[in-house]
Order: structure tokens, then sequence, then C-alpha cells
């Protein structure tokens, strides 16, 4: 009992920790731009008694941008934790599985038959990254399946590193037909761009990260009792395939929807679970709304890079995430012990 | 004594399957021979299966005709066979040593360092000559295999092919990553992405020379070790009882597959999944000898390449497809089925 509690404080101490971070980079963030705003200007603005010029730099501009980083940050650092925890691989990450190449091929295929991104017709772009990222899930599940061992989680990635190579093979086919302007958007896009910057991609995102984050918090239990082995999760009374499959989905959904608004981003659904269970244990309930505020930070600490250390050009930010998260990665591969 | 039966065992194997061997391998050349003929004649240009012969044995440089096969589509389609070749034979290594039916030569991350280079190359230096930019390539697909055999085997268990599959994977990542990265930000983006996409179509005599030879080369000296990759393929510690030096046959083999995969990469850009399928197709006809599969997977890969170059260049003329495209469009189906009969084991 006592333990379990010094557990609680700990991990409360470091959640308040962490949204007291993720606060800061959300500010600093809304300062940052080519027109710079100090943070009295913004909290003024915030409550309406900035002046016109700052609330509309700030309402019509920044503000939603960040928040649609911050909702994909959460959502990939989530599937990441629902990932690691259903296949009990410390490895695994919604981009190296592959989903992210079907998301990415959905949207291709959605820019090759639609042309458009400025409609209403963009609302429908979760849908496509979503149907993409469902298949290559699919894909994944039953390939890597087997009906005496369960998913195994080596085979999971290898089947999901062969999945991209499809993915993007079918993605590179359908992309050297594109026109030069959208060619330029969509490669910008397969790295992980932020590209979702109006109120809209805010509205469309944000029920997909709440409910499916909410679900996976309900699910908790069920998370942790993956983590002792199937047999002792059947033996606990745990309705393992269907759990499973429900966690999976959700899963997809929190990450194709992510991908959509931002791009290919990788490596924080990996990095994001991992400190997060450095920090406070590997017990879910902890772990994920950690995990989740970890990934918030990341992404708009590297959108915040991106877009102002290289004026006037900006970097998509899934290529600084990539040149911090491979090393990481790469880093615990060398040191995990089998 | 055991390993003595087993030895016995292979070496009778051995004698059935010859015969099996040479007489597939015999099929599958004269599909290649003419599988060449029939590239070399139907073009933009047709032309008779006679004047594609006679150009050969009696060239004669004032006829248009002649001129065309020689200047334009023999080179191409020789670069498009022995590229194929090269990758095929690449990707049987990489399947035996590894014991990962779905390793590639990607998986060294041979490409992402190719592209890598070539996209700083294009970025800060642009104007450098073909020759320059081709060997700043091949440096590149060196150096992403060597760190990501090095990081692969820099740990407590030391290199497993699993662990080998994917750092190759995170550093691919990575290396692509940062190369979208500077194409974004130098505006290069299509470029580097038609390179990549893959084409024997730039290619002359005078890289021919060196490509040909080199690639030979390698195929010919790798059936050195072509029996130990068999036996290192069943089984490793079996392979060790019978006396093969595993840790050196693995760097052999893997030195091979990068000189044959990056000199390819370098010259024809990335083509996948050849190296994937072809020597699965080979395994089926002639068995687990890679003393066999090994040639015949060198002459299906040119064969395929080559069918795929042509049907690259023929389906939508003018435009041409890029071969890496017509390339994935037959691997990925049968990639999909592999994998899926894999599970069952």
């Amino acid at each position: 009992m006592e333990i379990l509690s010094a557990r609680r404080r700990k991990a409360f101490a470091v959640g308040g920790l962490m949204l007291a971070v993720a606060i800061c980079t959300m500010v600093l963030s809304l300062n940052t731009g080519t027109i710079w705003l100090s943070p009295i200007t913004i909290v003024q603005t915030l409550f309406g008694f900035g002046d016109a010029d700052a609330a509309m730099v700030l309402f019509d501009y920044r503000l939603p941008r960040i928040l649609v980083c911050a909702l994909a940050g959460i959502g990939l650092a989530v599937s990441g934790s629902i990932l690691q925890g259903i296949s009990r691989n410390s490895l695994a990450d919604p981009g190296i599985l592959g989903l992210h190449a079907g998301a990415s091929c959905g949207l291709i295929v959605f820019i090759t038959f639609f042309r458009s991104l400025e409609d209403p017709l963009a609302l429908f772009i979760p849908l496509f990254t979503f149907a993409g990222g469902t298949i290559a899930a699919l894909l994944i599940f039953l390939l890597a399946y087997n009906r005496q061992t369960g998913l195994q989680p080596v085979r999971m990635i290898l089947v999901g590193i062969a999945v991209t190579a499809g993915f993007s093979a079918i993605s590179l086919f359908f992309s050297l037909r594109l026109d030069e302007d959208t060619y330029s958007f969509t490669s910008r896009w397969l790295v992980g761009s932020v590209w979702g910057r109006d109120w809209e991609n805010v509205y469309a995102l944000f029920p997909w990260v709440t409910i499916f984050t909410c679900y996976s918090l309900w699910r908790a239990r069920i998370l942790d009792a993956f983590s002792l082995g199937d047999e002792r999760a059947i033996g606990i009374g745990v309705a393992l395939q269907r759990e499973r499959l429900w966690l999976l989905l959700s899963a997809v959904a929190l990450s194709s929807a992510s991908v959509a608004m931002v791009g290919g981003v990788g490596f924080i659904g990996l990095v994001a679970p991992h400190l997060a269970k450095r920090l406070v244990g590997s017990t879910a309930k902890y772990q994920i709304p950690v995990a989740a505020l970890i990934g918030l930070i990341i992404l708009a600490a590297a959108d915040m890079i991106g877009r102002t250390l290289f004026l006037p050009n900006s970097i998509p930010a899934g290529v600084i995430v990539a040149a911090v998260g491979a090393p990481y990665f790469l880093f615990l591969l060398v040191k995990a012990k089998s | 004594m055991e390993a003595n039966t087993l030895n016995g065992k292979a070496t009778s194997l051995t004698g059935s399957k010859m015969w099996q061997f040479v007489i597939v391998g015999l099929i599958a050349t004269l599909g290649l021979i003419i599988s060449i003929f029939l590239a070399i004649a139907y073009g933009a240009k047709e032309m008779s299966l006679q004047t594609v012969w006679l150009s050969i044995v009696d060239y004669q440089p004032d006829k248009t005709l002649h001129q065309i096969i020689h200047e334009i589509r023999l080179p191409r389609v020789i670069a498009a066979a022995v590229v194929g070749a090269a990758f095929a034979v690449a990707g049987a290594l990489m399947q035996g040593v590894t014991r990962n039916p779905l390793a590639d030569a990607g998986v060294l991350g041979i490409n992402a360092g190719a592209a890598f280079m070539l996209a700083l190359s294009f970025a800060f230096f642009p104007n450098l000559p073909y020759f320059i930019v081709i060997l700043l390539s091949f440096v590149g697909a060196v150096g992403s295999t060597i760190s990501i055999y090095l990081l692969g085997s820099a740990s407590a268990n030391g290199l497993t092919p699993v662990r080998l599959t994917i750092a190759g994977a995170v550093v691919a990542a990575l290396l692509s990553s940062l190369s979208a990265g500077i194409a974004i930000y130098f505006d290069l983006a299509q470029d580097l992405a038609f390179w990549y996409a893959g084409g024997a179509a730039g290619i002359h005599w005078s890289h021919l020379k060196w490509l040909v030879s080199i690639i030979l080369t390698t195929i010919i000296a790798v059936m050195g070790i072509s029996r130990s990759v068999s036996l290192l393929s069943m089984d490793e510690e079996v392979a060790i009882n019978l006396g093969v030096k595993t840790k050196r046959v693995q760097l052999l083999a893997m030195a091979a597959v990068v000189v044959l995969a990056g000199v390819s990469v370098s010259v024809a850009g990335s083509i996948g999944f050849v190296g994937l399928i072809i020597p699965h197709i080979a395994r089926k006809l002639v068995g687990t000898d890679y003393r066999f599969i090994i040639p015949l997977s060198a002459i299906l890969g040119a064969e395929l390449l080559v069918l795929a170059d042509w049907a690259a260049r023929t389906i939508n003329p003018p435009q041409e497809l890029a071969l890496g495209v017509t390339v994935a469009l037959l691997g990925v189906p049968f990639f999909l089925y592999l994998a899926r009969k894999e599970r069952g084991r």
C-alpha cells in the first residue's frame, strides 16, 4: 500500500511538471515566428484585452496550428503506448509498423483523384488516411498473427518494415505523376509537416484524439494485463482477442488522424512512451497521460524549431523529430538485452 | 559423425539436383536471350529481329537503325540486365546469411545512404561531373551499411539477423528523413524522386564497361562462398560444426552485397523487390543450395529487369514509367503472398 501511494505521488508530481513544461512550450511557441509577441501580450490577447493585430496573428494563425500540433503529438504518443502495450514490444511505433506508410498512401490516392486540399473536401482526408492505416494494420495483423503463438513482436516489426516498403512503392507510383506544386506539398507532408493550420483542422482532429485517448485510459487495466503475457491475461479474465482488436483499432485511429494533419511524423510514438515509462513506471494509467504530454512537448517544440531556426525557409517538424528520435531508438536497440 | 552423414547427404542431394539446375538454367538463359532481343527490337521505333541480329554481328555505322541499337537500346538493355543480376544476387546473399526470407539489400540501408549523399551533392555541389556523383552515392551506400552493421553488432548479444534488420530500418528512416529535409530546403524534391525511382536510360558504353566488369567479377567471386552460405542459411550451429567460419562468411557476403547493390543503386537508382522476389523463385526452382540459387538468381534478375525496363518505356509512350515503379507493381502482390505463406510456418 505504502509503495503504491508513493508511486502515485511520484506520478502526479511528474505529471504536474510535464504539464507545466507543456504549457511553457506552447506559450513559447505562440511567441515565436516572423512577428515576435511578448508573453504578456499573449496572455492579454488570450483573455481578450489585446490589440487587433496581435489578436489576428494569434487567433487566426498561431493558435490553431499549435493546437493541431498538440493534439497530434498526444495522438501519436498514445497510439505508440497502446501498440507497445498490446504487442509487448518496446520497439513498436506506428511509423515503424507501417501505419504511417498506409496512411500516406491513403492521402496520395486522395490527392491523385480529387486534386484538391482547399475545399470542404479536405475534411475527408482523415477518412482516407484512416482507411490506409487500417489496411496496413490489418495486413500486419493477418500476416504476423499465428494461431499458436499469437502476435509475435519480432515478426510484427519485420512484416511492418515490409508493408512499409510495399505502401511506399505504391505512393511513389502515384506521386511521380503529380504536378510540381502538388508534389512539393506531398513530399513535405510525407516527412511530417504541420499543414493543418486552421480551426477546421482543430475541430476535425479534436474528437478523434479525445475519444480514443479516453478509451485507452478507460482500458488502462487491460493494457496492464497484456504485459503479463497472453496466458495469464486470459487467466485473470480478459477477453484477449477482442480487447486486442479494439485497442489496435483505436491506435490506428489515433495515429491516422494525427498523420492526416501533421504528416508522417515518426518516432514520437516510440520515444514518448519510453520516456514516460522511465519517469513513472509502466502502469498504463500513469504512463499514458505522461506519454501524451511528452508527445505534445516534442511535436510542438519540433514544429517551433522547424519554422524559426531555418528562416526564411522552414524544415518540416518530422525531419527534426527523426533527427532526434532515430538516434534514441538506436540507443534503445543497442541497450536492449534480447 | 553426424556432421559427416549430413555432409554426405548434401553431396548426394547435389547430384540429383544437378540435372534439375542445368535444365532450369538453360531455359532461363534462353528466356533471357529472347527478352533481350525483344527489348532491343520493340520500342519507339520498331525493327525486325533480323536487323537486331545483324547490327550485333555485322555493325554498320552508317545505318540509322544500327546506330539506334548500338548507341541507345543496347547499352540500356545491358545495363538493365546487369543491374537486375546484381540486385537479385545481393538479395539472395542477404536472405541466406540473415536467414530472413523478407530480407533485401535495402535492409542494409544501401538505398537510403546513396540517396542521402545524392541529396547532399545536389544541394551543395550542383555541377559535379556524373562520375563523381556516382562515386559519392556509392560512398553513401557503403557508409550507411557499415554504420548499420556496427550498430547491429554493438550490444551484449552481438549481431543477430533481427537486430540487423531493425537497425537497418531505423537508420534508413533517419537518412531518408534527412534527405527529404535537405531536398525540401533546397527545393530539389522532385529531381531526387526521379533519380530515386530508378531508370537505366542514361547509361553509356563508357559507364557500362566498369559496371559490367565490377558486377560480373563480384558475382563470380561470390560463388566461392556459396557453399558456406547454403549451410549458414539452414542452421548456424550445423554450419559451425561443419567447419564454416560463420563470422567471416557473413562479413564477406555483406561486403559483396554492398558492392553489388551499391554500384547498381548509384547507377540506376533504387529498385526494390528484385532482390526479394527473384531468390524466392530461384529457391522454388532449384532447392536450397546456394551454388545453384546464386547463378539462377542472376539470370532471372537480369530477365526481370530487362522486361520491366521494356515495359516502363512501352506501356505509355512517349512518357516513361519509372523502372522502380514497374518492378514494385510486380513485386508488391508477390510479396504479400510470400509474407502470408511464411506465417503458416
